[in-house]
């Protein structure tokens, strides 16, 4: 079936089974391989991207689901030559090891700063609690998101 | 070099942009994938492909008959078949490999193939296995279900107890640990139009796979080339062939399609590798005053029914089962048994974690009977340079566990520990514990540890590291720059890397074993001086200076200090020919030069270390009453890794292997019946998520190892040893119950409340 959505601000329409897993039409259809697939059952969070601005699981979604959505997705996070605060945080705090988790825990950050815009760290904890991460320990993805936080109030002060 | 600089891979990585060895497609590609036993021991009868062959779709199907090499594969002992031929020891075993057009069909055509099995009775305890009569995983093994065994005796051994004013007992249990990275084995092979196979594979051993796979399938080595991107998260889960062989024996069979393999996350938990479980009987003998006297311990290791690298592993625990302290009186006994469950291989930290987790809470509980600061026992006992350990290894190198011990003595965890215990809440009871640790680094004695760079200055005047050894997320590829740029004292942003790659980049061992960063660094610090030397020289020739005393090799060209001439790189390197711009070093590392009384086979497997890291956990947990939950709330930790040249690289490291010390000690419960895993997936094998942890304050204790790169040693594995025992240290002072077996669980943990006021 055709689909039409918005990806990273750009209108598509793709031709794909209704039922083709959102992550394979991303990375195998698209060559979006931001987004990495590790558990295939929405238990680790590899695969997040942002629905609408809403953190989703791409694992656990239909391609049919996408009709009429804004997508984003890692790749679609900086601006030009610029990082986004959260992108630029994480390189900058260390909260980037082996790397596979690190799209996904980025966007839902960006979820969790959308909702709580100055999070404490047991908020960031919590927001976070659902991207499994095997090599930080996450203490460092929290200072990064913590970081990012402030950065992007500050940006948005007058 | 000592600063915080931000990795060079991590910008890539936050983007999206770096292409993991799981990131390949094309339009033409075939997935390949593997029909596993299911059964964990039995003889094979038939493979019965038929049906599924005739699915559309189907390219082929392989089996052990296809293969036309060893079909064995293995780094010590080649034991372990790329399709099982005769029988079947595990249920993660691959019988035999497909090749689709997608991965739907791949699924459909691995449940049409039948294996018809006739079962034999398994073995899956690790005592059991040494039984007379048990069943044989191996019958062509000459000692039974035995892979490797031990026996060291030092001074009166076992006599030496006689004399000891208080002795002590334990029996220690650990479980599998699975390393569950992010990214599951994954690979991507095409066999090009000169015949030779190329494998792009999320692996920490490029060079040795390269062998492996040559040998397993029966290629000349030059037509195998092993490509190594950064893996998403290895951990020692990728310390040899995962798909590697598959993929080039489905390459083979593919018409020149590309292929891919990427194991699902049941698939990596059944027939992935895993940390070894053990059994570890201990019993140690000290006198009244605390000085340790006699050790005695027998560990068990289970490696599951093959090798892979259980023999290396129970070896480097056998060097650690004494911990950091002087035990004059010692007979050591170790077991590696082959058993039908699944296998068990390297983890970071390599079997020190398990023994580390006796010794450490031999340790507290000696402390106990002899009504002692455990803190104090420890410093008492602790090693310190020039001493041996209780092998008999001269510590010849920078030793700074009393160090690492006197910081956590003076934090105020420590210090105001008694307060802090007594404003737990109610129902609530608080404890802190202590671990001190040592890790040894490298391949031992006999197997070289090596490592060759090779640095170039490109025509368009870049500085250009070939990467040897593989950076699984450690960071060590950036670590490379930052030796190679302040050496050749170029900016960062002109420094540019080669990830390792058989045809492009120089053997320089695996990834693993606490070295990458010490071994490749003191090759890279010669090939980077050995540049410069040719880049001087050549200024100073075009530049007519008598010599190049005077030369200096500043951000973007080489400067006369004498005239004020210079020469930007970028024209130097296009006057310079190709071999006058690359240099290459090699690096072999120092090993124990004592004479260990201990068999051949020992030092082959590696025993006796000479670079040594040492650290002193604290943990600080909170056990509630009603749940058994045990919140871990503070977190510290004290290391000796020699010279830090990363802050925030040194952190990454104790960060991560704390938290999956802490997985190990309190969540991770990997389950296993009759060679069958129970817990297949995330949501039934329970890893830390950010709510688990604490935050972590990591102190570094920088002493400088004269054998290491600006100072260095090895700071991957160390940190992976203290959770167990400082946890389990601090339960124990918390409530006064101590679990002998992992993880220690809220179920596990109220049971021995309740256990405890029912006495």
């Amino acid at each position: 079936m055709k689909i039409r959505f918005k990806l990273n601000g750009t209108a598509m329409q793709v031709d794909c089974a209704a039922d083709r897993r959102v992550i394979d039409l991303l990375r195998e259809n698209l060559g979006l391989t931001g987004a990495k697939e590790s558990c295939a059952a929405g238990e680790c969070g590899a695969c997040t991207i942002l629905v609408d601005g809403e953190s989703k699981l791409s694992c656990l979604m239909l391609a049919a689901q996408l009709e009429g959505r804004e997508i984003t997705t890692v790749e679609g996070l900086a601006s030009e030559d610029r990082l986004h605060p959260l992108q630029e945080a994480f390189v900058e705090k260390g909260a980037v090891q082996c790397g596979f988790c690190t799209p996904g825990a980025v966007l839902a950050s960006l979820d969790l700063l959308k909702r709580n815009p100055s999070p404490t760290r047991a908020q960031i904890r919590e927001g976070l609690s659902g991207n499994l991460c095997r090599c930080t320990g996450y203490h460092k993805i929290v200072d990064a998101v913590e970081e990012a936080a402030k950065t992007m109030q500050s940006r948005e002060r007058p | 070099m000592g600063a915080a600089v931000p990795r060079a891979d991590a910008y890539t990585k936050v983007t999206g942009e770096e292409k993991f060895a799981a990131d390949y497609y094309s339009p033409d590609m075939l997935w390949a994938g593997v029909k596993r036993a299911a059964v964990p021991h039995a003889l094979i009868k038939g493979i019965l492909t038929d049906e599924a062959c005739m699915l559309p779709g189907v390219i082929t199907i392989l089996t052990h008959r296809d293969i036309r090499g060893s079909n064995r594969q293995g780094v010590i002992r080649k034991d372990q078949p790329v399709l099982a031929d005769k029988k079947v020891r595990h249920c993660g075993d691959g019988v035999a490999l497909v090749l689709a057009e997608d991965s739907e069909t791949l699924r459909r055509a691995l449940d049409l193939i039948r294996v018809d099995l006739e079962p034999l009775p398994g073995v899956f305890d690790l005592e059991e296995a040494l039984n007379q009569g048990a069943p044989l995983v191996h019958e062509d093994n000459s000692c039974g279900n035995v892979l490797l065994e031990a026996h060291i005796q030092t001074g009166d051994g076992p006599n030496a107890f006689e004399h000891c004013d208080a002795v002590i007992e334990g029996c220690f249990e650990t479980p599998w640990q699975e390393h569950a990275y992010l990214e599951t084995e994954v690979g991507w092979a095409r066999e090009e139009g000169d015949g030779r196979v190329v494998i792009t594979a999320s692996t920490q051993t490029p060079f040795r796979d390269r062998v492996e796979v040559a040998e397993a399938i029966g290629l000349d080595l030059e037509r195998v080339r092993v490509i190594a991107p950064y893996p998403g998260g290895a951990f020692g889960g990728k310390d040899g062939i995962t798909v590697q062989t598959l993929l080039a024996l489905a390459a083979l069979n593919a018409n020149g399609r590309p292929v891919k393999m990427w194991w699902n996350r049941e698939e990596s938990f059944v027939a992935g590798t895993k940390r070894h479980p053990t059994r570890l009987y201990y019993r140690l003998g000290a006198k009244r005053d605390g000085t340790l006297h006699a050790l005695a311990a027998r560990l068990y290791f289970d490696t599951g029914p093959y090798d892979h690298l259980g023999g290396v592993v129970m070896t480097l625990a056998l060097e650690h089962a004494a911990g950091a302290y002087r035990i004059p009186h010692a007979l050591l006994d170790a077991w590696c048994v082959y058993t039908n469950n699944p296998i068990g291989g390297a983890f970071r930290a390599f079997g020190v974690t398990q023994v580390t987790a006796a010794m450490e809470q031999m340790m507290d509980m000696l402390a106990a009977r002899l009504d002692m600061d455990p803190l104090e026992l420890r410093l008492k006992n602790a090693l310190t340079r020039g001493e041996k350990t209780c092998i008999g290894v001269t510590l010849t190198g920078s030793t700074g566990l009393v160090d690492c011990l006197e910081r956590i003595k003076q934090h105020p965890l420590w210090t105001e520990r008694g307060a802090w215990k007594a404003a737990a809440g109610p129902f609530k009871k608080r404890g802190v514990g202590i671990a001190a640790l040592m890790h040894a680094a490298g391949y031992g004695t006999v197997v070289p540890d090596y490592a060759n760079a090779k640095v170039e200055l490109t025509p368009e005047g870049r500085i250009l590291i070939y990467c040897g050894v593989v950076d699984m997320g450690q960071g060590n590829a950036s670590t490379n720059a930052q030796i190679a740029g302040s050496i050749l004292n170029q900016n960062m942003d002109s420094i540019e890397l080669v990830l390792p790659d058989t045809d492009r980049t120089l053997p320089s061992g695996s990834a693993s074993a606490s070295r990458c960063t010490y071994t490749f660094g003191n090759a890279l610090i010669g090939a980077a001086e050995n540049l410069k030397k040719q880049i001087l020289q050549k200024a100073a020739d075009l530049l007519m200076a008598p010599s190049t005393d005077d030369l200096a090799l500043v951000p973007g060209k080489v400067f006369n200090r004498a005239t004020g001439a210079e020469i930007p790189l970028t024209r130097l390197a296009r006057l310079m020919a190709e071999s006058e711009r690359t240099a290459v070093s090699h690096f072999r590392a120092p090993v124990a030069k004592d004479r260990l009384n201990i068999a051949d086979e020992l030092r082959l497997h590696g025993l006796g270390h000479a670079v040594i890291s040492y650290g002193a956990h604290l943990a600080a947990i909170e056990v509630d009453g009603i749940t058994g939950a045990v919140e871990v709330v503070s977190y510290l930790s004290a290391t000796d890794c020699g010279r830090v040249l990363n802050p925030q690289l040194y952190e990454q490291q104790i960060h991560g292997a704390i938290c999956q010390g802490l997985g190990f000690a309190l969540f991770e419960d990997f389950q296993v019946d009759r060679g069958s895993v129970k817990t297949p997936d995330l949501a039934t094998y329970i890893m830390p998520t950010a709510l688990d942890m604490p935050d972590m304050e990591s102190l570094p204790v920088e002493l400088h190892e004269p054998t290491g790169p600006f100072g260095l040693k090895g700071v991957g594995e160390i940190a992976t040893n203290g959770p167990t025992p400082a946890v389990a240290n601090a339960v124990a002072d918390a409530c006064g119950i101590r679990l002998f077996r992992l993880p220690m669980t809220p179920q596990r943990v109220l049971l021995a409340l309740q256990g405890q006021e029912s006495q």
